[in-house]
């Protein structure tokens, strides 16, 4: 009963600085946690983000690129493909399906791509799962001038089945490249929790032949994704192109090309990493500077316990156990932090790239980032601890003035 | 056989220049189980520092202190702790009381180091002296004398054998100090302990049918303080 009761109430004596100190633990706790937690999501989810296919075709480029544009939705198209490549790789034994994608148009921000509706029936972006329209809704039909949008998109937009739209020229919204053609929404998709979820869908035909578009080109797509028999047949798509030819670059795997996205970027997360621990070691400073500072002020109590029979060890313990107790409240706050970052961090890159990370998801950073908070915490307590271990008892029963 | 005895205290300080300076010297002192003395000693006589040798809080440099068979001094910081907890009581002139505690929860940490928390004694302690509707008021809420009676029963929590009291009225009124006086030694004779009483005001010396004085027990008092390099 003795120890935590001379916690508690020194806790509460203290209750400014203690609210201080936990809210620093916090803020360290809470970005540490985040920060890894994201790093780990970020990269699992990106990697994992194939949409169900193994490969994509495109442009002479860069894989990364290629693949940001065709599966993410991000980046611009690296140049165009002609009909004969896509025939070509559609009629190669080891390639199971594919879909031409173009694009080149938006709707306020929402990217407009042109595809054939085998995206929609033969296509599964997870094992047994393929892009459903909901409710009342129906996929486009190939030769008119209409759209299915993706569960995001139409949610952001306010549009239903029957809205109609007026697509607008390029890539990034541009109020004064307006198209002249009328768009008429006959469905909305599932949510897929995939980058497919903020497109809007439009026939190939459709965006090939938006007025306006090169008329030398508007056969053109502007990639392929490829459904491979067996993924490693890859491997002889992969030389037949990259290595062999030097118009088109196929870029495959998709989850190693991704991979190296993070390794380009893996310095930015030492960084942030590095960040993070300086905090923790700042808020365990604060921890043991806030006690500290309070041990001319409680000099006279802890004289007295020694005075009543408490021993060294119980005093020392007393100041280790107050340590250990701000930053565990300090740990409660941070997760709190931690869930705040990680749901708006989550809104934000669903918004921008359609992927979704869950904040909820348990990662061992839970367990290790407050573990290791309570350890150096303990230590932080340990100075001002043996302060008061080594504390002259006779002295500080003497009243100051 | 004596409560209390003490033999060849020594103690002494260093000066702010270094020299060693005696403050306790007392060949010998002893005092029986339930016996209450007044010990009148002036400022400079070292009464505070022979009581706390008496507690355990300070290590005289020679000598020993043997209390109910056990040896304070010599011996180890955790035993002096242990017999203070179990088996002394200490009453300060200003109390010391811990302001972010109750009343009760004072008395009850006077048991925590000892015999352990004892919630129905600390209560009747505090009955006892008249606070049983103060249990849960913090010593600021308490008036001088009401704070001096939380200080008595906080005292005798852990039913010790020997009670110190330093100065225990100096902060009361003539009133409240002669109430305070006589609380001590009843509660005291209630509980069997006995009780060293310094002071340096004769009106409560002279309620203590024993009575020392500090001067003549301590030969370091006595003599100017004798310096060695």
């Amino acid at each position: 009963m003795t120890l935590p009761l001379l916690i508690r109430r020194s806790l509460r004596q203290h209750a400014l600085s203690t609210m201080v100190t936990a809210i620093s633990i916090a803020l360290a706790g809470g970005l540490l946690m985040a920060v890894w937690s994201l790093k780990q999501q970020a990269r699992q989810t990106f990697e994992q983000m194939d949409g169900g296919w193994d490969a994509v075709l495109g442009a002479r480029s860069s894989k990364l690129q290629l693949v940001l544009n065709a599966i993410f939705h991000l980046e611009a198209s690296p140049g165009n493909l002609a009909p004969a490549d896509v025939e070509f790789i559609a009629r190669n034994p080891a390639v199971h399906h594919v879909v031409p994608i173009a694009m080149g148009d938006n709707y306020q921000g929402f990217r407009i791509v042109g595809t054939t509706t085998n995206l929609f029936t033969e296509h599964e972006y997870q094992p047994g799962r393929k892009l459903q329209v909901t409710g009342t809704g129906r996929l486009f039909d190939d030769g008119y001038r209409e759209a299915v949008l993706g569960s995001f998109a139409a949610r952001k937009l306010g549009f239903k089945v029957g809205s109609e739209f007026k697509p607008y020229h390029g890539l990034n919204y541009d109020a004064n490249s307006q198209h002249e053609e009328t768009y008429v929404v006959t469905g909305v998709l599932e949510p897929s929790n995939t980058p497919a979820d903020k497109v809007i869908w439009i026939p190939l035909a459709g965006l090939q032949n938006m007025a306006g578009h090169d008329p030398a080109t508007a056969t053109d797509v502007s990639a392929v994704l490829v459904k491979l028999r067996a993924p490693a047949a890859g491997r002889q798509l992969d030389q037949m192109y990259n290595k062999q030819g030097n118009r088109l670059t196929f870029a495959w795997p998709i989850g190693a090309v991704m991979s190296q996205l993070f390794d380009k970027i893996g310095w930015f997360d030492r960084v942030l990493t590095l960040v993070a621990a300086l905090v923790a070691l700042v808020a365990a400073g604060s921890v043991l500077t806030s006690i500290y500072n309070s041990m001319a002020a409680r000099r006279r109590d802890l004289a007295i316990l020694r005075a009543l029979g408490a021993r060294r060890t119980t005093i020392f313990g007393a100041i280790v156990g107050e340590a250990v107790a701000v930053v565990a409240l300090g740990n409660l706050l941070a997760f709190g932090l931690y869930f705040v970052i990680l749901s708006a961090t989550a809104l934000i890159l669903r918004e921008q790239t359609g992927v979704v990370i869950d904040a909820w998801q348990f990662n061992a950073v839970w367990l290790w980032a407050p573990a290791t908070l309570l350890g150096l915490g303990a230590l932080a307590g340990m100075v001002p601890a043996w302060v008061a271990y080594r504390m002259d008892v006779a002295a500080g029963l003497t009243p100051d003035s | 056989m004596a409560l209390l005895e003490v033999t060849g205290l020594k103690k002494s300080f260093r000066d702010p220049e270094g020299r060693s300076m005696a403050v306790l010297d007392v060949p010998h002192f002893q005092l029986s189980a339930g016996a209450h003395i007044g010990l009148a000693g002036t400022s400079g006589t070292g009464k505070t520092t022979f009581l706390h040798c008496l507690a355990g809080i300070l290590a005289p440099d020679a000598g020993s202190i043997v209390l109910d068979g056990e040896s304070i001094c010599p011996g180890s910081e955790a035993v002096r702790d242990s017999i203070r907890a179990r088996s002394l009581g200490y009453i300060f002139q200003t109390f010391n009381l811990l302001q972010g505690f109750t009343c009760l929860e004072n008395v009850l940490l006077g048991m925590s180091f000892g015999r352990g928390p004892d919630r129905a004694r600390a209560e009747e302690l505090l009955r006892r002296v008249g606070l049983a509707d103060r249990l849960r008021h913090l010593p600021r809420q308490l008036s001088t004398g009401q704070q001096q009676r939380v200080a008595v029963a906080r005292a005798l929590a852990n039913h010790p054998k020997l009670v110190l009291a330093d100065e225990p009225t100096g902060n009361l009124d003539a009133a409240n100090a002669r109430d305070a006086l006589a609380l001590i030694r009843e509660i005291c004779h209630e509980a069997g302990a006995a009780l060293i009483c310094v002071s340096h005001d004769p009106q409560v010396l002279s309620t203590f049918p024993e009575r020392l004085s500090l001067a003549d027990l301590n030969r370091a008092a006595r003599r100017p303080n004798p310096v060695s390099a």
